[in-house]
């Protein structure tokens, strides 16, 4: 690891000051930065510390019933926030997921969204990934078990590593982006960056900016949803398939519905040809099975990985049987 | 002097009284009808406390005054030739003290990625790390071969170009030494003389009314003990050498450090007080010990080189993969008639693929013949790891045995019934399965279940074997205050010979396990055994009770003029010391201890060669497994094992059961996702973690039940026999067999992730479509 200064940032000003040099580096939890620092996959000169920032960590809602995150609020305590429960469920089933309830613990929402990915090439300093400037993708054809099955024709083949994007984009979540005095609000939609539109970064954030909040839409007492992720092991495991799904329902039919997938591509994928399949239907199992199948229908799996088909059409037909509240093994 | 003792052995109450003749000054062994108060009972660890909270000071805990921190640089490439080191810049770099290759002369061949080049020594370990990047290594690189099957090729790139000797740290059954013939990559195939021949068990396979024929497949586990492999190096002198080391054998390294020092053993001290884990990669002194040393000298200062988990993934060893061809059939009554195995797998760099133990040693059969290959390629090395082979073997012979059994239509556990009638001790454990496991409760037809997801159960048998070391030496001190310190210098590896040696010592001085101070870990102390082959408990135990029962003796001689009687008439219990026929008349164990003449005496037991061999010589255990198996996603999920096991007499059933709970533990993390995984183009590991190399965790282990019986030979004081290896053999086998027994399909490749269970299940839809 190479030295670097540490800085705490007593209010936003604070950090942005701190964020003047150009290789400065904002650290929530510092669980994603600290270990590429260690891997020596960034060496940022300076870091500025955000969880010392009050006005970053809150959870409240505004008068018109959306719903506002702090971006240094801790997994954990999104995981235990009883409205994000019943009204935001798939968001707080996605933070309750990852990693282990250490992590949880230190771990903010903000860092969650902006991790970096885990492919074992870029993860490594003794690759030369594409992502970290090398002339091309290892795991195309190298060791692509865990990789992606969609999206993974411009370069590069990692998957999305945040479980809670996938809730968030399913709840069409917005986000805060401020620079210095200067803020705007954006959907989580375009918050990524594809391999093909730049392979060395996974979101727009330019250096001296901070996600400052994330707002979730008010929601009717008709939206459901839910988030399941898949994993090989039951202790602490990266998912091999996580998908969200957000139901509008009327009675028993399904009006309008958000499908999006974790661990399939190098952004949240969402599957439209799925969410067609249940709109203005009613939910069974057999509807279920039929938008997995249609979201399937475009995948594109690597050497390694057909298996991963599979399992994400299980798990997609699943949670919109869970998120519709009727259970996918009754026979 | 001898005396003729009356014993009551045999596998639990079924008991039959022999006559042995035993030396005078040793205690009348434990039989089957000994009435114990701590032995065999349930003895919490005596250093519990000192582990959970941290004081127990691990290898990795030491710290010296001016200890440096030393740090290997490692090669990146899986072969090349090093022609040239430059370590200019490293030597100047801030708090380096000492370099040091590891080779002192190039060129250097490197044959695996991870191999050490050399170590630096720094104050502080960042300034170590750091100094190691600015080393410049001139690689001349060379063609690699990570994958065994293209190794095998005539076009492969040769990995040795000369015969490589087999060094084996550990017993290993059944293998003959001897020069085995190497051809480019391919060692072997070995043939054990007193085996068939193919053309006997070909004709016996011939004969029989049916047979299988399968390949079986298994990777590449690492050890990954909690603790990484290293060393404090420190020269107390400039030729005395003290060491602290994480390792399976205080007296091994200290053998090795003093033969590449030329110091002599008198000089040389190893200490492990405590040890986190090695599963059989740490019984000799590893590369690191041997760098401490040599930068410890350089510097002359106190040297720490411990791992970190990466380096621990890639070079200190693993159990090698595996290809195994089985063969085996029978008569329709059920008898088998022979077993051929032609098996070949890698330990990279290493050798000692051998997968034979299961396959020749569970059950009766007419024939049996098997070829073992070791294959070279460019990976760290295979070590010794929890019953080297077997798991491997139980997991390719265990599915066929099932196999068999369906093709006969004969139930899987009365089929192991029917053949291995020659062992008592299996019988009674099959029987017991039977009994108390939910084994009558499977289903009938595999894959019957509705639903995406399907149970099935499933069971296998183990095999190990009875070793335990002779000549060690345990004295038993009792000072004049009372107090009790009992001495080998053998380590504890967290299997619990500490608790062991306090309760064997206390139940024989009739004083609590808490009264008696362990002193262990200290290649100053008294001859003990390395912890490999499971020999430590049935090694060390009888020698334990002899110096205590010494001890007890000189007591008696000291008690019986002050109770009026003589020494025989004597017995200890509860601290006191008192009269056979009128426990009345006693003294405390502490009255006593005061009327030692001067401070203290001393008592040594040495183990020797067992009064007689016993019947059965193996160890064996039986495991029945409950699964649940999504077929849709391929996630297996273990719900329940019910493990029978044996171990002579369990010295302690708590740590006993420790041992079999941690070795179903890492057998089924072996059996479900444990793989250590190269890149087939660069030949680097890609998961050197715990992030993608998956262990089990808390969540991922089933309700366990374990029954241990006991089994008494009277073939030395105590009865002890080893456990730690003997309880991971069976596991993989038994879930394979389970998740047969869900879904109809076999898994003949581990570990059983989701990709192969779904792969499996679509190539059966494929053949039924
Ligand atoms: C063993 C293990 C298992 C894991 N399993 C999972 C899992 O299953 N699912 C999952 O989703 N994650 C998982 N993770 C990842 C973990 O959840 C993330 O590393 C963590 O959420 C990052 O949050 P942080 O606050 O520590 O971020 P940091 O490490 O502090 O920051 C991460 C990155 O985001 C930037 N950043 C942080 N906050 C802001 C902000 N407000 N504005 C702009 N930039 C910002 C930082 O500069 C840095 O580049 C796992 C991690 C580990 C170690």
């Amino acid at each position: 690891m190479k030295k670097f200064e540490y800085g705490m940032a007593k209010n936003l000003a604070g950090a942005f000051e701190f964020l003047k040099e150009s290789e400065a580096k904002i650290k929530a939890g510092g669980i994603d930065l600290l270990d590429l620092m260690k891997e020596g996959l960034e060496s940022p000169t300076r870091l500025v510390n955000i969880r010392t920032v009050p006005e970053l960590s809150f959870i409240k809602k505004d008068e018109k019933g959306n719903l506002h995150i702090g971006a240094t609020t801790t997994l954990a305590e999104i995981a235990a926030h009883s409205e994000i429960q019943t009204r935001y469920r798939a968001l707080a089933q996605a933070a309750k997921a990852v990693a282990t309830p250490q992590i949880r613990n230190v771990a903010t929402v903000g860092g969650n969204l902006c991790q970096r990915p885990r492919c074992w090439y870029f993860r490594s300093a003794d690759f030369n990934c594409l992502r970290n400037g090398g002339d091309h993708c290892l795991a195309d054809e190298g060791e692509n078990k865990y990789h992606a099955i969609f999206g993974n024709q411009d370069g590069c083949v990692v998957v999305h590593p945040s479980g809670t994007a996938v809730a968030l984009m399913a709840l069409d979540a917005k986000l805060v982006i401020a620079r210095k005095k200067e803020s705007r609000e954006i959907h989580i939609a375009d918050f990524w960056v594809t391999p093909e539109d730049d392979v060395t970064r996974e979101n727009i954030l330019k250096h001296d900016e901070i996600l400052t909040e994330i707002i979730l839409p008010a929601t009717e007492k008709s939206t459901t949803s839910y988030y399941f992720k898949q994993k090989e092991k039951q202790s602490f495991d990266w998912p091999i398939a996580d998908v969200a799904v957000v139901l509008e329902m009327n009675g028993k039919k399904c009006t309008a519905s958000k499908i999006v997938l974790g661990s399939a591509a190098p952004v949240p994928w969402r599957i439209e040809k799925a969410e067609q399949v249940l709109k203005d239907k009613q939910i069974s199992v057999t509807l279920a099975r039929q938008a997995a199948a249609a979201a399937m229908v475009d995948a594109n799996p690597l050497s390694q990985n057909a298996y991963k088909v599979p399992v994400f059409s299980a798990v997609i037909y699943r949670t919109i049987c869970w998120a519709a509240g009727i259970d996918p093994f009754a026979a | 002097m001898a005396k003729q003792v009356k014993l009551n052995v045999g596998i639990e109450d079924n008991l039959e009284e022999i006559t042995l003749e035993i030396p005078e000054s040793t205690p009348r062994p434990w039989d089957g009808q000994a009435d114990l108060k701590y032995v065999s009972k349930r003895v919490p660890r005596v250093d519990g406390e000192a582990k959970t909270t941290g004081r127990a000071k691990y290898t990795f805990d030491i710290q010296l005054p001016g200890m440096l921190y030393g740090k290997f640089l490692r090669s990146q490439y899986p072969a090349a030739v090093i022609r040239k080191i430059d370590t200019s810049k490293a030597e100047n770099y801030p708090g380096v003290k000492a370099i040091i290759p590891v080779q002192e002369k190039l060129p250097m061949i490197v044959r695996f990625a991870g191999q050490e080049i050399l170590a630096v020594a720094a104050e502080t370990r960042h300034q170590a790390e750091e100094a190691v990047k600015l080393i410049d290594v001139t690689y001349d690189v060379r063609k690699f071969v990570v994958n065994k099957e293209a190794a095998m090729e005539k076009s492969a790139p040769i990995v040795f170009d000369t015969n490589v000797e087999e060094k084996s740290a550990e017993n290993k059954p059944g293998e003959e030494s001897g020069s085995i013939e190497q051809k480019s990559n391919i060692r072997g195939p070995r043939v054990t003389p007193r085996d068939g021949t193919p053309d006997k068990v070909d004709a016996a396979l011939a004969g029989s009314d049916a047979t299988v024929e399968a390949t079986f497949r298994t990777q590449v586990q690492t050890h990954s003990p909690m603790e990484t492999h290293g060393v404090v190096a420190h020269w107390t002198a400039e030729d005395k050498l003290k060491c602290y080391a994480s390792t399976q054998g205080v007296f091994h390294v200290r053998d090795e450090l003093a033969n590449t020092f030329s110091l002599p053993k008198s000089n040389v001290q190893v200490i492990t007080k405590f040890m986190g884990g090695g599963f059989g990669a740490k019984l000799s002194m590893s590369i690191a010990g041997f760098m401490a040393a040599k930068l410890a000298r350089k510097a002359n200062r106190p040297v720490r080189l411990m791992l970190d988990r990466k380096e621990e993934h890639l070079c200190v060893g693993n159990r090698p993969d595996s290809v195994q061809t089985l063969r085996i059939g029978a008569k329709k009554d059920g008898k088998l008639t022979g077993i051929k195995l032609i098996s070949y797998g890698t330990a990279g760099v290493g050798t000692g693929a051998g997968t034979s133990g299961p396959a020749r040693n569970i059950y009766q059969y007419d024939e049996f013949y098997a070829e073992e290959s070791d294959i070279f390629t460019n990976a760290g090395p295979g070590a010794a790891f929890r019953a080297p082979g077997h798991p491997q073997g139980a997991f390719a012979l265990e599915q066929a045995i099932d196999e068999l059994a369906h093709k006969l239509n004969i139930d899987p556990l009365e089929f192991r019934l029917l053949n291995t009638k020659h062992n008592d001790v299996r019988q009674v454990q099959l029987k017991i399965a039977a009994e108390k496991s939910n084994w009558k409760k499977r289903n009938p037809r595999p894959g019957a279940d509705s639903g995406p997801i399907k149970r099935g159960i499933g069971i296998a048998n183990s095999v190990w074997y009875y070793f335990y070391g002779q000549n060690f030496q345990v004295s038993t001190r009792v000072f004049s205050d009372g107090s009790v310190q009992v001495t080998n210098g053998v380590q504890d590896i967290g299997t619990g010979i500490t608790t062991v040696i306090a309760s064997v010592a206390a139940e024989e001085l009739g004083l609590k396990p808490s009264d008696i101070v362990v002193s262990i870990g200290d290649s100053e102390y008294g001859f003990g055994p390395s912890s490999g082959g499971s020999v430590t408990t049935g090694g060390i135990s009888p020698a334990v009770r002899d110096s205590a029962y010494l001890a007890k003796m000189r007591m008696f001689e000291i008690a019986a003029p002050l109770l009026e009687t003589t020494p025989e008439n004597l017995v200890a219990a509860d601290g006191k010391i008192f009269l056979k026929t009128d426990p009345a008349k006693n003294l405390s164990w502490n009255d006593v201890a005061k009327k030692i003449p001067g401070d203290n005496f001393i008592t040594i037991g040495e183990r020797k060669q067992d009064y007689f061999q016993p019947k059965i010589r193996t160890i064996h255990g039986v495991h029945v497994i409950e699964v649940a198996v999504d077929t849709e996603t391929g996630v297996v999920k273990p719900e329940r094992v019910f493990a029978v096991h044996d171990c002579g007499r369990s010295m302690n059933l708590l740590t006993t059961e420790s041992q079999i709970n941690g070795g179903i533990i890492q057998g089924l993390s072996y059996a479900l996702y444990e793989d250590r995984l190269l890149d087939r183009n660069t030949g680097i590991m890609v998961n050197p973690n715990f992030e993608y190399y998956k262990i089990a965790g808390s969540m991922d282990i089933p309700e366990i039940k374990s029954v241990i019986l006991n089994v008494s030979y009277g073939h030395n004081s105590t009865g002890a026999i080893g456990i730690g290896e003997p309880a991971t053999v069976a596991t993989a086998g038994a879930l394979a067999n389970a998740i047969y027994n869900a879904i109809g399909v076999r898994l003949r490749e581990l570990p059983m992730t989701p990709d192969k269970v779904l792969r499996a299940l679509e190539m059966r839809k494929g053949a039924e479509s």
